[in-house]
């Protein structure tokens, strides 16, 4: 009996062994380049829509190349504070960082990113092919200077959406220019975007109560100071002197930057869904797909999905561009620029996946698949207007955009901004002249701290 | 004393020596000598992970070290961050704002903890299962409870908005909980006490269960009432049960985190930032490295003293 049980259990096991050979010798017999040869490379990025758009593109790549590729996806709430951990502490899991605009400066000094000149000249990547913002934005430190640390991977600005349905309908339409005078359309001024939001706020649609905006709110990343720049950059707000370097006295608390300030809280304060304090993309998707709000604040990045959408997308929506203040007309920057970070074992592998995306075609596809490319030679094309219904308007706000500091000390700088525009914004917390005054104070010692005195 | 020794058992002078041979396997070794083999690992551990990183954090806290501008030259400050901190408008409202959460968020949780030990410890025919039921927002991460809670806060589709508008008649999105100068406080004290007043109760059940009751039953000859009986005895009996419990929320409360970023992320504006989320900002988000090694080394010093007074406090109720 037991000479039976050790006859079956070999049995077993000589089929198990010969089961797990078979298997073994079909994946090495597996035509899969990448694996065979073991080389991967790990990207990090932002989880939002468009970067499902480059895990789709970046096949490409891989059946290209026989690189394969991982991504480190994290949320956009924390996406700041895990990678410049990462970063930081010189760790090793990014060999390709799409990182934010306002990071170049604080990477370049702190050498985190790999100066890319070199490697640009090399391949005939030449800036100049791409839109002269991203480029600014995205790539260089010292900025204004040849000096390029990443390649424009995601233009993105700030952009609206409005409920073209609901702007359409005649009896709308009748009592809007009953009211005002004149015909309900896209705003072309934040005064006649505020005047719209007041007429929708509250009213009923379809039996369900909308409101007016949808704005940035949030308080923990950058989010308010995201929403709040749109309005003071085209009410006169400055980030410091222009002749004058890291002067910020009279220019980032100008009078016209504070009523810049006050609109903004005007705007909240009258036009926006109860219970949005501490509110970004996200919940402007929701607020926005849910039918919630007549017109949304939100990045050019989200638009694609938006027009997808079967209950908000298509004919009822419509997308304008940042709408212009009393003094100028701008809108913030987003986006982000592909680099190779320093601390990357694969930086000959990492730097051929920024040549192979630099490529036309490539950029050309990136596009189709919702991702937002700076190339000049895809977004100066003569069809490329006519590509997507958002495409004018985007094309029209990457020409208007103004960015945050990029300095090495950003954080810091927008952190303080962030506290102090939601104190006044939400909390209902002193006057606009005063958030801006202490704003002032804030900046000064960050620069102070930085070895930037600001001579005021 | 007799002991009584199984018939298969092996003699007594054949088993002694096993340990002796013991000793003397590890022979030239003092009884102190063993006591430190035994001990240098945890010291070690301690050393590596507690006190190495609390000296290198107040050598730290006398620098200038900034890590998003690790480039710069690390410059020893002396106490300027010291300075920095005690001088600061924001940090002082910060810790006020913390200690307000902390004696309003123990103050209901001793409250409502003990009442409920109090009914539980009457041993009612479902009280196990009331009990486990209690016990249960304790059992939860404070991450998943701060998810939880914006949910239900929601003010246009949150249950808890739609509640308070049910009995008031209050417009449900007419308010929000997380979202009001007013309220938010009074939101992370409410959800602070829902998870853990069950745990101030388990510590007060202790305590009461700990009460003998030939003491209720000579209070009974006595003819003392129930009222009575609860201020001479139960309270003074779990007094010590529950400066315990003071205690330990305190110090959890003093650093909560977790909880109330998710809640509030510190806003509306600046109203719910407890010092922690301060301390999480100004290391890990502005990477001011110098000056959160100080502010950390202050809070160490305000908790560590405040306890300290405390437990002397409480030594002193446990004599009486």
């Amino acid at each position: 009996m037991r000479r039976s049980a050790i006859r079956r259990w070999s049995k077993w096991t000589g089929g198990a062994l010969a089961l797990f050979a078979g298997i073994a010798l079909a994946g090495v017999a597996t035509p899969h380049p990448a694996a065979a040869q073991g080389k991967q490379l790990t990207l990090c990025w932002a989880a939002w829509d468009p970067a499902n758009a480059l895990v789709e593109l970046g096949k490409d790549f891989t059946k290209e190349s026989s690189i394969d590729m991982k991504y480190e996806f994290v949320p956009w709430t924390s996406y700041a504070d895990r990678f410049l951990n990462e970063l930081n502490s010189h760790g090793k899991l990014c060999d390709l960082i799409i990182g934010d605009s306002q990071w170049i400066g604080g990477a370049a000094e702190n050498k985190w990113y790999v100066k890319l000149n070199d490697f640009f000249a090399k391949e005939h990547i030449t800036m100049d092919d791409f839109v002269p913002a991203t480029v600014l934005g995205y790539s260089q430190w010292p900025k204004n200077t040849p000096n390029y640390w990443a390649l424009p991977a995601m233009a993105d600005a700030v952009g609206w959406t409005y409920r073209k349905d609901w702007f359409s309908r005649p009896e709308i339409q009748a009592e809007f220019k009953k009211k005002y005078g004149h015909d309900l359309a896209p705003p072309k001024t934040y005064e006649e975007l505020k005047q719209i939001a007041e007429f929708f706020q509250g009213r009923e649609i379809d039996g369900k109560k909308v409101y007016g905006a949808y704005i940035f709110t949030e308080r923990g990343s950058e989010g308010i100071t995201m929403g709040v720049t749109n309005v003071l950059y085209n009410y006169g707000f400055e980030y410091d002197n222009p002749k004058k370097p890291y002067q910020m006295a009279g220019f980032v608390n100008s009078p016209d930057a504070v009523k810049g300030l006050e609109f903004y809280k005007a705007l909240y304060k009258c036009c926006t869904a109860p219970g949005l304090t501490n509110a970004y993309m996200q919940e402007g998707l929701d607020a926005f797909k849910s039918g919630q709000v007549a017109m949304q604040m939100n990045w050019f990045a989200f638009f694609p999905g938006l027009y997808k959408d079967p209950n908000v997308g298509g004919d009822k929506i419509g997308f304008f561009v940042n709408p212009a203040g009393p003094k100028a007309h701008f809108t913030q920057l987003g986006g982000q620029g592909i680099s190779v970070v320093a601390t990357s074992d694969h930086q000959d592998d990492a730097l051929r996946y920024i040549k192979w995306f630099a490529q036309p075609a490539v950029q050309q596809k990136w596009w189709e698949l919702g991702g937002y490319s700076a190339l000049k030679a895809v977004v100066d094309a003569p069809g490329f207007p006519k590509s997507a219904p958002f495409a004018p308007q985007f094309l029209e706000s990457m020409a208007i955009v103004k960015d945050f500091w990029a300095e090495p000390s950003y954080a810091q700088l927008l952190l303080d901004m962030q506290k102090r525009v939601h104190d006044y914004v939400v909390a209902d917390k002193g006057t606009a002249q005063q958030a801006l005054d202490q704003l002032v104070k804030d900046w000064t010692k960050v620069f102070k701290e930085a070895g930037k005195e600001a001579s005021n | 004393m007799s002991a009584i020794i199984h018939p298969n058992a092996a003699p007594v002078d054949r088993i002694a020596p096993a340990p002796f041979r013991a000793a003397r396997r590890v022979r030239g070794l003092s009884d102190r000598g063993i006591a430190w083999l035994f001990v240098t690992p945890t010291i070690a551990l301690l050393l590596a992970i507690n006190i190495f990183p609390l000296i290198w954090m107040i050598r730290l806290s006398f620098t200038s070290l900034n890590l998003s501008m690790s480039y710069l030259p690390i410059r020893f400050v002396g106490l300027d961050n010291y300075v920095d901190i005690l001088t600061d408008e924001d940090v002082w409202n910060r810790l006020q704002m913390t200690a307000r959460f902390v004696i309003s968020s123990v103050t209901v949780q001793v409250v409502i903890g003990f009442g409920l030990a109090l009914l539980i410890n009457r041993q009612f025919r479902t009280h196990s299962f009331w009990t486990t039921i209690i016990l249960l927002p304790m059992m939860l991460s404070p991450a998943v409870v701060g998810n939880f809670w914006t949910l239900l806060f929601q003010p246009q589709i949150g249950p808890f908005n739609y509640v308070v508008g049910l009995l008031t008649g209050v417009a449900p999105s007419s308010f929000s909980m997380t979202g009001e100068v007013g309220l938010a406080p009074w939101t992370i004290v409410l959800v602070d006490t829902w998870m853990w007043a069950p745990y101030v109760m388990l510590i007060c059940l202790a305590g009461l269960r700990s009460i003998p009751d030939y003491i209720y039953e000579a209070a009974e000859v006595d003819r003392a009432t129930s009222w009575r009986q609860f201020w001479s005895i139960t309270l003074p009996m779990t007094t010590p049960f529950l400066m315990l419990a003071v205690l330990f929320r305190a110090i959890e409360n003093f650093k909560m985190f977790d909880m109330v970023n998710l809640l509030t992320s510190g806003g509306p504006g600046s109203t719910t930032e407890l010092v922690s989320i301060t301390l999480k900002r100004a290391a890990f988000e502005k990477w001011r490295t110098g000056y959160s090694s100080a502010l950390a080394i202050v809070l160490f010093v305000t908790v560590f003293g405040a306890a300290n007074i405390y437990v002397k406090a409480l030594n002193r109720v446990k004599q009486r």
